[in-house]
């Protein structure tokens, strides 16, 4: 039996019923249950959220200044993004105005975090979906060396260093114990590179998982640490002493130049390593660009990100556009207002919450949820573990957040897409650039490969942006400004006694807002609404379905026993399930008993 | 090949070292990494030795990597160790057979590792643990392959040598255990009895102190010396203000008074802007973030204390630490700070009476029954 859904999805409940739990190598706890037809196709895709963490209650009666330390706790991957939408949201509730310097440093700590995460997320976390690591075993080391340097200039390209890190891969899987490459799909019939290419991306693997933790120093120059680096409302906390005695407690020349120099090193690697080995194992994949879009041709949106000056909201003044693109209409692109009760609502018809008021969307600021874990009349659970849900009713700890009534697409693909609508010159060079490359046309990104693509041309684009935006710092302070906060309203007493305000920030993963609503100098309400959220979301009262069963529907398994294909398709959204789950609840729930060893 | 991926880890002869060899690393390289870990872990100037003969002699520990109720940056943070580099210690030093993170496999191949690991090397592989266990909702607030975690923890703790709480999620709750912890987030050593823990708190802690505890016992083939809340000793035995290197203003009564005022911009102490370093038992202040190239009051924010327990209701973080209130540091630090001409040695007195002070309340507020204190369990650690 199948049926259409209202944003144009066939659902199909074949016999056959598949659950893959963990899905792993993403952030947090996520499981897909699946029918698959007599041909291997999927035919209906459920996406479990399978975690809830209750912080959204745990903040209200606390001092908002505190809230960013809470809410960056959100997410260690993404870190640093929460922490940003949360000071952004107190600023807008206090009307207080940011110092150019400090809207400067936290663009540096935002970009670099886009290309340390997107970096790990390509290296770590997706591409053992496309390379077989047992296969570089068998490459010839020369033609390794020839296929390298015919795609990039990096200098670690020879015969000698493929054949020697060839040596030590045989030398590792000889030992018996594959750590992490253990019980890995290698040999699968949808593994298509070949020996010499495996080889190039394993030896990147490796040089990439050593370089990442060079990006970061970044954020632990300017923010004390990485991960989870140090945020201020109304500021920065590195104060800037590049003149006078005693700099060294504060931001001065060498610490600049620090940040200068990783900035320039960045840039190089993602240049020289990351882009070249992204078209090389995308050539190989085109199949992939017709298979895993699901809502990509359709709904798209991004918050935007990266104002160059501070205080200013417009979209000219964000590096990437704020819009939403809606039934796939790429003529047009639809306003986002945050504070608009209409726009964004969340839905918890099927998650594992209860709503007063029933099937209702609810508006942020007015968002209230309670916990309600119970599966539905077809859901079984035997002896404390679960053998599938029952999406017709509660099954996931994902609300469905939408835009005005649509589920939405966010991430990079999303902000390249709507960039490009916008007109903005610099993502159509580098996205046409990439398509020549590849030979494929615009609508080759809606898909499983073209959102890796697009996360790919964003780290391009944001190393790029991060030299820039260094050299703008330097600017600024030769100009003679060197404040990095404003504490005109640090103090509670000078302010009112309700405000309410939204931060909004594009994480790596997409669209990410907090409102807060401050009464009496403490925290009131605190809503968040993340990108995983939008991308994971669980069904509406409607029948609408979210990005990731969207996308996973129609895609031939080789052998569903072996789900590769699921998460290559579920890895291009880099999932973030800590940061999906809603994060509020009730108190006092029941204790379980539990068995003490 | 195949033969080779499915043999189980009992039957693996390859040491630590013998895999490094491998790799490609020359003797030289192996044994300045000796040297160096040997004084991370104050073994003195002849440690390099003991170190390397035990990396040499011994098969790598499997790990089983956990994760529960958290957020990742305990894995994030262990990625960023320089010394040793995460690669070296994920290829040479341990097995990390499981950390779902990372691992290639996912669903029922993911799990049968599980179920490998425990069958074939039993009593000898290191339960890692990142994040905690929410009871609430009879654990299914937190579900992985399918089960409730605390199932997953009791099942793979019974059989583990000894298990790591990495981070404060695991050591003692962190962020959903604050009040109210509605999701009743539970710390692993309150439901784990008769298998070592070792608390590695921190939030994240610091990667080499990850790097450097799971080194310390494959070198040394022991748990390393805990303190009453089964914390190692050698990282956490110091506070950040004891090894600050702005405490110098502190003693000189000169302080931060505002944010980006003229005392930030000298990298004057943050004692007054709510700083918890005098509270804090970390490495921070000693090893440093990232490479040693910094830590929070180095880049002009105060400790947050993230590794002591229950930080995160002992806000707001910008007020000074309040529990000390009652014993006058504030007028003292405030006069201090007035630039009066207060002699070294009455600044000193106070940051004497701030750590006595610090004690006895915390002895005498009772805490240790209240939140169920940790044992030691050190008799535990040498068998």
């Amino acid at each position: 039996m199948s049926r259409t859904t209202p944003n144009g999805f066939v659902l199909e409940e074949t016999s056959r019923r598949v659950a893959i739990d963990p899905i792993t190598r993403i952030e947090g706890h996520l499981r897909i249950e699946l029918n698959v037809d007599d041909k291997n196709v999927i035919r209906n895709a459920v996406s479990v959220g399978a975690m809830w963490r209750g912080l959204e209650v745990i903040l209200q009666g606390r001092d908002p200044r505190d809230a960013w330390a809470f809410v960056q706790r959100i997410c260690g991957v993404c870190t640093g993004v929460h922490a940003i939408a949360s000071v952004r949201s107190v600023e807008d509730a206090l009307g207080i105005e940011l110092p150019q310097n400090a809207n400067l440093i936290r663009n540096i700590m935002m970009l670099t975090l886009y290309a340390q995460d997107h970096l790990v997320h390509f290296y770590h976390l997706h591409a053992l979906d496309w390379v077989d690591v047992l296969s570089a075993l068998r490459a010839s080391p020369v033609e390794t060396a020839a296929l390298a340097q015919s795609i990039s200039s990096w200098s670690k390209s020879s015969a000698g260093y493929f054949k020697d890190v060839q040596t030590k891969l045989t030398n590792f899987v000889g030992s018996g114990q594959l750590g992490p490459f253990r019980n890995g799909y290698w040999g699968h019939a949808a593994y298509k590179l070949p020996p010499e290419a495996n080889l190039m991306a394993v030896a990147h693997y490796l040089e990439a998982l050593d370089f990442q933790r060079e990006i970061v120093k970044i954020h632990a120059i300017l923010g004390g640490k990485n991960p989870h680096p140090h945020w201020l409302v109304g500021g920065v906390p590195c104060a800037i002493n590049v003149h006078g005695t005693g700099a060294v407690g504060a931001l001065n020349i060498e610490r600049l130049n620090m940040v200068r120099e990783i900035a320039n090193r960045t840039r190089e690697f993602i240049d020289q390593v990351y882009i070249p080995d992204l078209l090389a194992i995308a050539s190989f994949y085109k199949d992939w660009a017709a298979i895993g879009g699901g809502l990509s041709s359709k709904n798209l949106m991004s918050y935007g990100e990266f104002p160059s000056h501070a205080n200013n909201s417009s979209n000219d003044n964000l590096g990437m556009p704020r819009g939403a693109i809606l039934g796939g209409d790429l003529s047009r692109l639809h306003e986002v207002d945050l504070k608009d009760p209409a726009q964004v609502q969340e839905f918890a018809s099927h998650a594992w919450y209860k709503y007063p008021s029933g099937n209702e969307g609810l508006h942020p600021w007015d968002g209230v949820t309670e916990c309600d874990f119970r599966l539905g009349s077809k859901g079984k659970i035997e002896q404390d573990r679960l053998i599938n849900v029952d999406e017709s009713e509660k099954y996931s700890y994902v609300k469905a957040p939408r835009y005005k009534g649509e589920a939405m697409e966010v991430g990079p693909l999303a902000r390249l897409v709507i960039a490009y609508v916008a007109g903005r010159k610099d993502i159509k060079e580098l996205v046409d650039g990439a398509l020549r490359k590849l030979d494929v046309p615009l609508t080759a990104l809606f898909s499983t490969l073209g959102r890796t693509a697009a996360r790919g041309l964003e780290a391009q684009w944001a190393a790029a942006r991060l030299v820039e935006t260094v050299d703008d710092l330097f600017a600024n302070i030769r100009n003679g400004d060197i404040n990095t906060a404003n504490t005109e309203k640090w103090e509670p007493k000078t302010w009112p006694t309700l405000a309410k305000g939204v931060g909004s920030c594009e994480a790596p993963r997409g669209a990410l807002g907090h409102w807060i609503v401050i009464r009496d100098q403490k925290i009131a309400n605190y809503q968040c609404v993340v990108p995983s959220t939008w991308n994971a979301s669980s069904r509406d009262p409607k029948g609408n379905i979210g990005a990731y069963e969207a996308a996973l529907l129609g895609t031939p398994m080789v052998d569903p026993e072996r789900p590769l294909e699921v998460l290559r398709t579920i890895h291009s959204f880099d999932p973030c399930l800590a940061c999906a789950t809603h994060l509020y609840g009730p108190d006092g729930a029941p204790l379980a008993s539990v068995d003490v060893l | 090949m195949a033969d080779a991926i499915d043999r189980p880890p009992s039957r693996i002869v390859a040491t630590t070292a013998d895999v490094i060899a491998a790799r490609g690393i020359p003797r030289r390289d192996f044994l300045g990494f000796c040297s160096v870990m040997a004084m991370m872990l104050g073994l003195g100037p002849t440690g390099w030795a003991t170190v390397a003969r035990a990396l040499e002699t011994k098969p790598r520990i499997p790990v089983l990597w956990l994760h529960g109720h958290e957020c990742t940056c305990c894995s994030e943070s262990f990625i960023r160790s320089s010394h040793p580099q995460v690669s070296d210690v994920v290829l040479s030093m341990i097995s990390l057979d499981y950390d779902d993170t990372i691992m290639a496999a996912s669903g029922t191949q993911a799990e049968s590792i599980v179920d490998e690991i425990m069958r074939d090397c039993k009593g000898s592989y290191i339960l890692a643990v990142e994040g905690n266990v929410p009871l609430a909702n009879n654990g299914w607030n937190c579900i992985v392959g399918g089960r409730p975690f605390h199932k997953v923890l009791n099942e793979t703790a019974r059989n583990a040598r000894a298990i790591i709480s990495w981070g404060t999620c695991a050591s003692f709750g962190c962020v959903q255990a604050a009040k109210p912890n509605p999701s009743q987030s539970t710390p692993i050593y309150k439901l784990v009895k008769h298998v070592p823990v070792i608390n590695v708190p921190g939030c994240p802690p610091i990667a080499e102190v990850m790097t450097g505890i799971l080194t310390y016992i494959l070198a040394f083939d022991r748990l390393p010396e805990l303190d009453t809340k089964l914390r190692p000793r050698m990282f956490y035995g110091q506070r950040i203000h004891d090894k600050c290197y702005r405490r110098a203003h502190f003693d000189a009564g000169q302080f931060v008074e505002s944010w980006d005022d003229e005392g930030a911009r000298l990298g004057y102490c943050l004692y007054k802007m709510g700083c918890r370093g005098p509270t804090t038992y970390n490495a921070c202040s000693t090893i440093g973030w990232n490479d040693g190239l910094s830590f929070p009051i180095k880049s002009g924010h105060g400790c947050i204390g993230c590794s002591e327990d229950g930080f995160w209701d002992r806000g707001p973080f910008y007020e000074r630490l309040p529990h000390l209130h009652q014993f006058g540091i504030e007028s003292t630090a405030d006069k201090i700070g007035l630039g009066a001409v207060v002699g070294l040695g009455a600044a000193v007195a106070v940051h004497a009476a701030i750590s006595a002070i610090k004690s006895v309340a915390e002895r005498s507020s009772g805490k240790e029954e209240d939140t169920g204190h940790p044992r030691s369990n050190e008799t535990d650690n040498r068998s």
